[in-house]
This record gives C-alpha cells, sequence and structure tokens, in this order.
C-alpha cells in the first residue's frame, strides 16, 4: 500500500512509470498520431509532443481539457494509466538530430 | 436549332436517300451530298448547286461504283479554328458524339493539337486544370454532353475555382430523327451546358460552322481573359459531320489581344499613397502572379516599400526566401499590419479571423481593429450565386475591380512617383527587420522538419527534403500542393520561379492530383524541367489511370506517394465529432483508413506501364530510391515511388 502510493506520488510527479510499449499502442488506437504523427514529432495538424512531453499530471489535465483545435478525451475514453503510459511512450521518443548534422535540413 | 435551306443538308438523309438510290439501280449514288439531298424525298426543300469540280470528281467516282464522300466534313473546319488559336493539346477519353472532331483532328489536322489519350473525362479536364497553371493558356478537352459532362464536372468545377482557363467541348445530337440507337438517345440533351453552367464562365450551344467559329474564339477570349475560367462549347454532331454548306467560307475570326482589366491611374495614387503612409503594410496574396512577369513585378513593388508579404500558397506569387516573405510569421504580421492589400485574395475573410469554437462557429478578428483593408481581384467583375466561392463578406475599405497582376504596373509607377528619399530610408530600416525576423522564422522551421527525422513512417518533412535535396540543383517545378504534407515545401524549399510551385485544388475536390499534376508536366515537358509531385495516396486511387496517360504519351514526372494509407484528414475530422460526443476514438478508422489490404502503389504504377519502387518504409532508403527516379525522368520517362509516411 505504502508502495503503491510512492508511485503514484511519483506518477504524479511526472516521474512517469508508465508501460511504454502499451502507450504506444493507445497512441495508435486512440489516434493522437493522427494529429502530432506517430512519434509525437508534430505537423501542421497538431504541435510537437514527443521526446519531451509535458509532466504526466500536466499532459492528463491538458488532455482532458484541451485548447485550440484539439478534441477533448474524457476519463470514460482514456484512463490516466493509459495516459501515462502514452506519457512513458512519447518520453521515449529519440531526440532529433542537431540541425548541423542533418544537411538536407541546410539546403 | 434552325438550319439555314442551305445548310439543311442532312447526312444520314443523305446516307438514307443514296441507299434507296443504290437500290433503284445506282443512278442517284453520283450525287454530291446537295444533289442527294435534293432527291431524298425526306428532304424536298433542299436546293442543287451548279456541279464544283469536287461534284464532278465524286460523279466520275460514283460511277465506278464507288460510294460517295463527304469532302470537307465541319470538324475540318473546327479544327482549323482550335489551331488559329495556338492550342497545343486535345486532352481526352473518345467519344462516339465527338468522333467527327477527333477524325478531324488526328487525319485532317495531322494531330495538331496533340491528342492526349485519358481513360475518364475526370482525367482529361484535370490535366487542362494542371497544364493551364503552368502554361497559362487553355488546352481542349472533349466529352460526351451527356455522361462525359457528368465525369468532367468535378475537374471543370476544380478549374473554375481555381481560375485555370479550359475549353471544354460537348459533342451532343441535337436533332432526335437523326439519333440511330438507343444509346444516342441517352447520349443526346437539351442543353449539355446546363450542367457545368454555374461552373463555367460562358458556353454556347452553335447552330451553325460560322456560328461555332465565332463561339470557339469568343470562348477563348473569354476564358483567357481575368478571372481565367473554363468555357463549354456544344458541338453538335450534325454540325461536326455535315459537309460545309454552300458558300460556306471557313472564316476563322480574329482572337484580340487580351487586355486585361487593370487599375486605373488615380486609384493607383491613391492606394500607393496609403501604401506608403502605413507602418505596417502587408501585401496578401492569393493568385497575384498569373504569369512569370507578375513574380517580378510584386518583389519590384514590395521592394520599393520594403514591406511583409503574406502568400496564400495558391501558386508561387512571391520567392519564399526573400526576405519580404513573411508566410511563416503570417499571423503576427497580418496582426500588426496597419494595412492589408489583398491581390487575387481567395477567402480575404478566413485570412484575417480565427474561426474557432467547439460547437458552433466563433470567427474572431485577428487584425487591429482600426486597419485599413483594400481588396484588388477581378472576382468582383464575375459572380455567380449557386455555388458558395465568393466566402463570407469582408469588410473592406476599398475594393477594385480588377485584375492583381494586371494592376502591378500602374501601382509600382505611382509609389515610384510618390516615394521621396527620406521615406526610402525608414522603409529600408523596416525591410531589414523584416529579414531578420523571417531568417529566425526559417530556422524555427527548420527544427520543427527535424523532430521525427529517422522515424518509419516516413515523417513528411524527410519525405519533402529528400526530394528537394534530390531536384534542388535541376531546373525543376514542384506540380503538386504542399497542404498535404505540413507545407514542407513551401516553408523549406527555395522557391523563386513561376512554376515551382502551382497550389492544389481549386475547388478541394479529391481526384485533382493525379491528372492535374501530369497535365502540369506535359506543359513542362517542352521546357525541359524536371516535374515533381507529392501525391496523397487517396488521391490516387480516384484517378490512377492518370498514371497510364503518362507512360504512353512520355510526359516525364516524378511521383511520391505521400502514403499515409487514410483519408487522413477525415479521421481527424471523426476526431472533431467524437470529441464533441465524449465517444468513439476507437472507431475513427472507420471507413476512413485505407489498410487490409495495403495498396501497392509501385504495383499499381507498374500495371499502368509506369517505372516504380517501394513500398518505401525505412528513411534511410527514400534519398537513393529518389536519385534513381530522378534518372528515369530525366530520361523522359515517368517514375513513382511509394513512401509510406505518417499522416501529415
Ligand atoms: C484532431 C487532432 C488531435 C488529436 C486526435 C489529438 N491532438 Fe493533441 N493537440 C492537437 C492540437 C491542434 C493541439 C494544439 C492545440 C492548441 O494549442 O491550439 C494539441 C495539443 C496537445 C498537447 C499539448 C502540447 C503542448 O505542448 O502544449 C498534448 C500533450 C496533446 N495534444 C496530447 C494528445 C494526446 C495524448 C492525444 C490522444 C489521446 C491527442 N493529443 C490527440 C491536436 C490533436
Amino acid at each position: 500500500m505504502k508502495r503503491l502510493v510512492i508511485i503514484t506520488f511519483l506518477a504524479s510527479l511526472g516521474y512517469g512509470q508508465g508501460n511504454a510499449e502499451h502507450g504506444k499502442v493507445v497512441f495508435e488506437k486512440l489516434y493522437c498520431s493522427a494529429c502530432h504523427g506517430h512519434d509525437g514529432q508534430g505537423g501542421s495538424s497538431g504541435p510537437r509532443i514527443g521526446t519531451k512531453p509535458p509532466a504526466v499530471a500536466v499532459l492528463i489535465a491538458y488532455v482532458r481539457k484541451p485548447a485550440g483545435g484539439m478534441p477533448p478525451f474524457t476519463a470514460k475514453i482514456v484512463s490516466d494509466a493509459d495516459l501515462t503510459d502514452i506519457h512513458a511512450y512519447l518520453s521515449s521518443r529519440p531526440a532529433p538530430p542537431a540541425l548541423k548534422d542533418v544537411p538536407l535540413l541546410n539546403q | 436549332m434552325a438550319k439555314s435551306t442551305k445548310t439543311s443538308f442532312a447526312r444520314r438523309g443523305f446516307l438514307k436517300g443514296a441507299a434507296v438510290g443504290a437500290a433503284a439501280g445506282a443512278t442517284a449514288l453520283v450525287s454530291t451530298p446537295q444533289q442527294a439531298n435534293a432527291q431524298a424525298p425526306a428532304a424536298p426543300t433542299r436546293g442543287a448547286a451548279p456541279p464544283s469540280a469536287a461534284q464532278v470528281e465524286a460523279e466520275r467516282n460514283a460511277g465506278s461504283g464507288a460510294p460517295p464522300f463527304i469532302e470537307r466534313p465541319g470538324a475540318d473546319y473546327m479544327i482549323d479554328v482550335i489551331k488559329s488559336l495556338g492550342v497545343e493539346y486535345f486532352i481526352a477519353n473518345p467519344g462516339s458524339s465527338f468522333r467527327g472532331i477527333h477524325e478531324s483532328l488526328v487525319s485532317y489536322g495531322g494531330n495538331k493539337p496533340e491528342f492526349i489519350t485519358c481513360n475518364h473525362e475526370e482525367i482529361a479536364a484535370a490535366m487542362c486544370n494542371g497544364y493551364a497553371k503552368i502554361e497559362g493558356k487553355p488546352a481542349v478537352t472533349a466529352v460526351h454532353g451527356t455522361v462525359g459532362t457528368q465525369h468532367a464536372a468535378m475537374a471543370i468545377y476544380n478549374s473554375y475555382c481555381d481560375q485555370a482557363p479550359m475549353i471544354v467541348l460537348a459533342g451532343n445530337r441535337r436533332d432526335s430523327s437523326e439519333r440511330r440507337s438507343y444509346v444516342e438517345w441517352v447520349h443526346s440533351v437539351q442543353d449539355a451546358a446546363a450542367m457545368v453552367r454555374d461552373y463555367t464562365k460562358w458556353d454556347d450551344n452553335p447552330g451553325s460552322l460560322e456560328h461555332w467559329g465565332e463561339s470557339m474564339v469568343r470562348g477563348y477570349h473569354l476564358a483567357t481573359m481575368a478571372p481565367q475560367m473554363p468555357v463549354m462549347l456544344v458541338c453538335d454532331e450534325d454540325l461536326q459531320e455535315d459537309p460545309y454548306p454552300d458558300n460556306f467560307k471557313g472564316h476563322i475570326p480574329k482572337l484580340p489581344v487580351n487586355v486585361q482589366p487593370a487599375i486605373d491611374a488615380g486609384t493607383a495614387n491613391e492606394v500607393a499613397k496609403m501604401l506608403l503612409a502605413a507602418e505596417n503594410p502587408v501585401i496578401l496574396t492569393g493568385k497575384a502572379a498569373r504569369t512569370p512577369k507578375g513574380v517580378q513585378l510584386l518583389v519590384e513593388l514590395a521592394e520599393l516599400l520594403q514591406c511583409a508579404v503574406v502568400d496564400q500558397k495558391r501558386r508561387m506569387n512571391f520567392p519564399n526566401r526573400h526576405p519580404l516573405n513573411q508566410t511563416l510569421r503570417q499571423r503576427p504580421v497580418l496582426q500588426q499590419a496597419d494595412l492589408i492589400v489583398g491581390l487575387e485574395v481567395w477567402d480575404f475573410y478566413g485570412s484575417i479571423h480565427t474561426l474557432g469554437g467547439r460547437f458552433k462557429t466563433e470567427a474572431r478578428s485577428i487584425t487591429k481593429a482600426d486597419a485599413k483593408l483594400i481588396s484588388i481581384s477581378a472576382n468582383d467583375l464575375f459572380f455567380k450565386s449557386n455555388y458558395q466561392t465568393f466566402f463570407r463578406n469582408t469588410e473592406v475599405d476599398m475594393s477594385v475591380a480588377a485584375d492583381g497582376e494586371a494592376s502591378l504596373p500602374a501601382l509600382i509607377e505611382a509609389v515610384k512617383r510618390q516615394l521621396t528619399d527620406d521615406r526610402k530610408r525608414t522603409l529600408a530600416e523596416r525591410g531589414k527587420k523584416l529579414g531578420e525576423a523571417q531568417k529566425q522564422a526559417l530556422e524555427q522551421t527548420r527544427v520543427a522538419a527535424s523532430q521525427g527525422w529517422d522515424s518509419s513512417p516516413i515523417s513528411t518533412a524527410r519525405m519533402s527534403m529528400e526530394l528537394y535535396g534530390a531536384v534542388k540543383n535541376e531546373d525543376w517545378s514542384l506540380v503538386s500542393d504542399s497542404f498535404w504534407v505540413s507545407n514542407w515545401p513551401q516553408r523549406l524549399w527555395d522557391m523563386n520561379k513561376h512554376y515551382h510551385y502551382i497550389g492544389g485544388a481549386g475547388g478541394e475536390g479529391v481526384g485533382y492530383l493525379a491528372p492535374a499534376t501530369v497535365g502540369a508536366a506535359l506543359a513542362n515537358k517542352k521546357y525541359g524541367r524536371l516535374s515533381v509531385s507529392i501525391q496523397p495516396d487517396g488521391d490516387l486511387m480516384y484517378q490512377p489511370g492518370a498514371l497510364w496517360t503518362a507512360a504512353h504519351h512520355r510526359i516525364p514526372i516524378l511521383i511520391l506517394v505521400h502514403n499515409n494509407r487514410a483519408y487522413h484528414q477525415e479521421i481527424m475530422q471523426l476526431q472533431r465529432m467524437a470529441g464533441q460526443h465524449n465517444r468513439g476514438f476507437e472507431q475513427c478508422g472507420i471507413g476512413t483508413t485505407i489498410t487490409d489490404p495495403n495498396i501497392d502503389y509501385a504495383k499499381v504504377a507498374q500495371g499502368l506501364g509506369v517505372e516504380a519502387f517501394g513500398p518505401v518504409t525505412n528513411p534511410a532508403e527514400l534519398g537513393p530510391a529518389i536519385k534513381r527516379g530522378v534518372e528515369v525522368v530525366k530520361s523522359g520517362r515517368p517514375y513513382l515511388i511509394d513512401v509510406v509516411t505518417q499522416g501529415r
């Protein structure tokens, strides 16, 4: 019980212990990927959220009551646990290469 | 459609009469059309002209038992008129209701303009749309007045919205007594152009060859006068197939030089005064540059004013690496503007408002309350009611009914006259700041493009930049739009020539892109340009037959299929609904995804005669594949690469 409390506490701070693999499944299943890209890289339909997503609690709060063009995902649609997994997946996405290392982006 | 007595010879009556004559002993067969008519019981009023040399010749042939012929069908004249207009291509799917024109073109006309064979009328019309956007002039397409027009209709609508001229010829047999089979009945119509009248500039249904010639030239003239649009000319089958009427000289009407409607000097002075006085003026461009000259003029005006230019990406109007191009900073630039001068702007209202709201649309102006707005557009010269291409009323301060590009010289002159050295110095400061801001925005865009650089499915930024890397040292032309790939080409490619970018489907009618890009590539061919296209998978499946046309006519084009395996936008539309109803996000793939089975676009292309490669899922393999493709295209053939991509 004590451990669970600690984990929940850590998770709420953003040290999400979420399961990245399952997070990927949910991210695709709910089509978050349609707007944010499969790796959360962003594009014209949604901002970048991969690699360095907002803290879990912030992400959950945002997804429940988003701004602008993003539809809200309530607890009926996606649980906090699943969003924590999504957070873990997004955090696991590799950082993009430095611009100077990509000649194609310097043409 | 009343026929004059002089022209009342009916081809089929003639053949019928001839058959009767043959049965009676062949003497009637010696007749020329006129004589045969005179003999035909069904057409007693037809006159008998004195025999011409041709008639004498026909008589001699007939005497030897040869059947009679029509020496000079009306369609020959139609081809003469079309040729006189300098039309390069006759792009069509063949159809019996314009077989007369078709045969005259390929035989009498020596296949000039060249017949471009298409598998569908929509392909043909969309090809004309793409062709016009590169070449700046119309191609001709032909359709059945009924089923062919129905097929071509969406592409005609796209062209209408896109302000791309084209000439649509519609075959039709008006005279019911001349229709042979039920097919001709169901392919005939009282008013063929009715179906497209709401989205063509003009149409006519000529009753004589003389009338046809006048209307063809008038149609060409109107189609190319701003705002440029499609026109339809109905081609009665009897007119096509009957011989020249007596005394018809085949006169070809003169095509006038089109002087496009331009701003008057007084108004230009007034606009120039406002532009020079404003602190943060913005030139907002929709289709400001109709021609290559338009790009030069726009650069000249913007440089004189050292003001921001924001482009709506409807075509290349203004070089996107020019320091004054502030398209990447559209929002803040428009917010700060105290004067916005729109040149051929598309949806002015939507450009200066956000249209948010979860349920009902909430429009909010993004401009300053006292910002002045001026619209210069030929759209004000041409209005129709049914299709809503006029957009929400924008409260502009001045609306100038004139063509954007044609108005630039007067604006430039007026600005030059009023520009003082003092003002020049201040303006140069403004220009410098804009240039710096643009540089920063470009850098941020590059960072954004690096996100997911190595992802699979391949990011649209990676795909776009791999393509650019492979063609940037060639004389390239991007013939697809960039909307579906987060506008990366618009944002990151160095576009500075008129043909570097031609925008997308005017009416947002899906199915435009595959054929329109092939049409644009056809126009680029004679200049030796390397046409490249980023082709969404959903659009390709509407008219994949366009690939066959590219193969058949050796139209060089490199096509990268942006294969996100979905009608991706529609997934997002369903998500919006799901979000409104608090349900069903997992079901948003039903009816919107193109999987199970995945379509193998390389095989589709190969089956249609186009060399192809893919599917490419590993971003590291994309660059080499594109290089191979470029080589094939440079040798004059089309090439397709299936790239499995992220949504947008
Ligand atoms: C229909 C498109 C769409 C879908 C689906 C979607 N988003 Fe978003 N998302 C957006 C847009 C657009 C924004 C930016 C909204 C704004 O600021 O105007 C956004 C913003 C966000 C942000 C905030 C980013 C930031 O840095 O502020 C997060 C986190 C996020 N989305 C996560 C998700 C997750 C997780 C899902 C799936 C459960 C999801 N989104 C589904 C379009 C979408």
